[in-house]
């Protein structure tokens, strides 16, 4: 696997320094880097397959290239128009976000995984609320499923989604009207999603369709801790002897007070700035992997998810 | 003069020293000591919600059994299996203190698993009944059950995702070495396999080896 690399490398790294025990010093601290390029290259390298095989992985499923993806090709110019406008009419409303996706086949998969692994990538609905839906054709397949996020299982129910399965959708695709289907389908789920207006209006304004993700204040502390240790233990050693007073061979006077740095044994204040800034690097990396990969990953251009997720609400059917 | 002799290499020592350890110290709490806590963590709660949803059809069967009495009473075998079966998954269960114990495991999911196949055989004879399937509290029923099924099916794929990023970062590097030096307690939970039953494929027999 990825990680194998990297634990060959290891024990490679580690041998000569139980060898150079009984060498001087120097000798490691020379041979010591060139020593962990390979490690630091391995690891880079377990880094990258790790990439290349999350973007193979996300290649087979369609892209969100509106509130309508018609893979298939089955919805009519007319009704595609009609539906992004009524969706993005009821986006406005309530926040809930519907989106009505069709594909040629599913290449053997179940519909179900296919389409909750769709909802979990597209992210449909917003993060807190988990409010999306997403309605699936597989034309070949003769398939469809009403995949309904977390947050909605409770007001569109699995029996509402079967209902409006049965009901609206397999009786139009049976007769070849797979657009009048559709649509009604959508027109039933806004209906059900609208049956109680105030919860609608209640989610829409716990979650207001801007989604400028504030920093956390956890991270945004921890930043501003570890920026002030960091940048505060540098100053420390490289300002005073800049533009501190020289009152002798490594004692500094600077805004009243005074720094020493020690060559040799003697406690020097200048180690003191280096280890808290170093010590404080846990915050470091808890702020990097914070927020600025999600809030990145959730705001795109044009039409987007909003970072919901979906458990396996809803239902299937086919015709 | 034997002082200075003694400090010039010290401060040749230290200095390197220092320098690794800032750029080590970072690397090492980056890569390093939350890994296993949270993957452990992400792991009991995805199995928390696997537990919430087994429960949740085990909830739904008093009802459906009681809805298809009134209309196959004397499938009274069928039914009475699926009553025993759940009565069976539901008295073992598995706590997240519990999980790496592969025997409990097992025996949660044997349990499970006869009612899996409890429940489908109930599913399948209620085929005969034509007045029943047109039942709306049957309807309603059959719909809960399934889209139950489904969750069940996804929790268990989010289980096994998490499991298996939790028992990764106790066997590989970096974060193997957190837990040879620190969570030395922490153990490999135990995961879903497929039943035996389903991994045999399914024989297709027309009939022709009897007449030829």
């Amino acid at each position: 696997m990825a990680a194998s690399p990297v634990a060959a490398a290891r024990p490679a790294a580690a041998a000569p320094r139980a060898v150079g025990d009984d060498m001087t010093t120097r000798t490691i601290s020379l041979s010591r880097p060139s020593r962990f390029t390979p490690v630091i290259r391995a690891i880079l390298m377990a880094l990258g397959v790790l990439f290349c095989g999350f973007t193979a992985f996300a290649a087979e499923l369609p892209a969100l290239t509106g509130r309508i993806v018609d893979n298939a090709g089955i919805i009519d110019d007319a009704t595609k128009a009609a539906l992004t406008q009524k969706l993005a009419d009821f986006e406005k409303k309530g926040a809930d976000q519907i989106v009505v996706a069709t594909i040629p086949s599913l290449d053997g998969e179940e519909i179900e995984p296919y389409a909750n692994r769709l909802f979990r990538f597209w992210k449909l609905g917003q993060a807190g609320e988990n409010n999306g839906v997403l309605l699936l054709v597989a034309k070949n397949d003769r398939k469809m499923r009403i995949e309904v996020g977390y947050g909605l299982e409770g007001t569109l129910t699995d029996l509402h989604t079967k209902l409006i399965i049965e009901n609206d959708m397999v009786p139009a695709f049976r007769a070849g009207d797979f657009s009048g289907g559709i649509s009604k389908a959508v027109d039933d789920m806004v209906m059900v999603l609208e049956g109680n207006p105030e919860e609608l209006e209640a989610r829409g304004q716990r979650n207001p369709a801007d989604t400028s993700t504030p920093i956390d204040p956890i991270v945004a502390v921890f930043l501003i801790l570890w920026a002030t240790m960091f940048f505060g233990g540098l100053a420390m050693a490289f300002l005073p002897p800049m533009f501190g007073t020289k009152l002798s061979p490594g004692v500094y006077k600077w805004l009243g007070m005074t720094f020493r740095y020690g060559r040799g044994t003697s406690g020097s204040s200048s180690g003191g700035g280096w280890t808290s800034g170093s010590s404080s690097g846990g915050g470091w990396s808890s702020g990097s992997s914070g927020s600025g990969w999600s809030s990145g990953s959730s705001s795109g251009g044009g039409f987007s998810g909003g970072g919901g997720s979906s458990g396996g609400g809803g239902s299937s059917g086919s015709w | 003069m034997f002082a200075q002799r003694l400090a010039s290499p010290s401060t040749f020592r230290t200095l390197p020293a220092f320098l690794m350890m800032a750029i080590v110290l970072p690397l090492l709490a980056g890569c390093g000591y939350n890994t296993i806590p949270t993957a452990e963590e992400n792991a009991k709660a995805a199995w928390s919600e696997v537990l919430n949803q087994y429960q949740r059809r085990a909830d739904l069967i008093p009802n459906l059994v009681e809805t298809v009495k009134g209309y196959a009473s004397h499938e009274k075998d069928t039914l009475d299996a699926v009553v025993e079966a759940r009565a069976k998954a539901t008295q073992i269960t598995v706590t997240p203190e519990t999980l790496k114990d592969p025997e409990a495991f097992k025996k949660f999911q044997d349990s499970q698993s006869g009612l899996t196949s409890a429940l489908s055989r109930l599913l399948a004879v209620v085929e005969n009944y034509p007045d029943l399937k047109a039942n709306q509290n049957f309807l309603a029923l059959q719909a809960q059950l399934e889209g139950t099924e489904n969750r069940i099916a996804v929790a268990r794929r989010d289980y096994i995702q998490a499991v298996k990023d939790y028992n990764l970062t106790l066997r590989t590097f970096p974060s193997v070495l957190w837990a040879t030096f620190w969570f030395r307690s922490n153990q490999p939970f135990a995961n879903f396999t497929i039943d035996e039953d389903k991994l045999q494929t399914p024989k297709v027999d027309f009939g022709t080896k009897q007449g030829g």
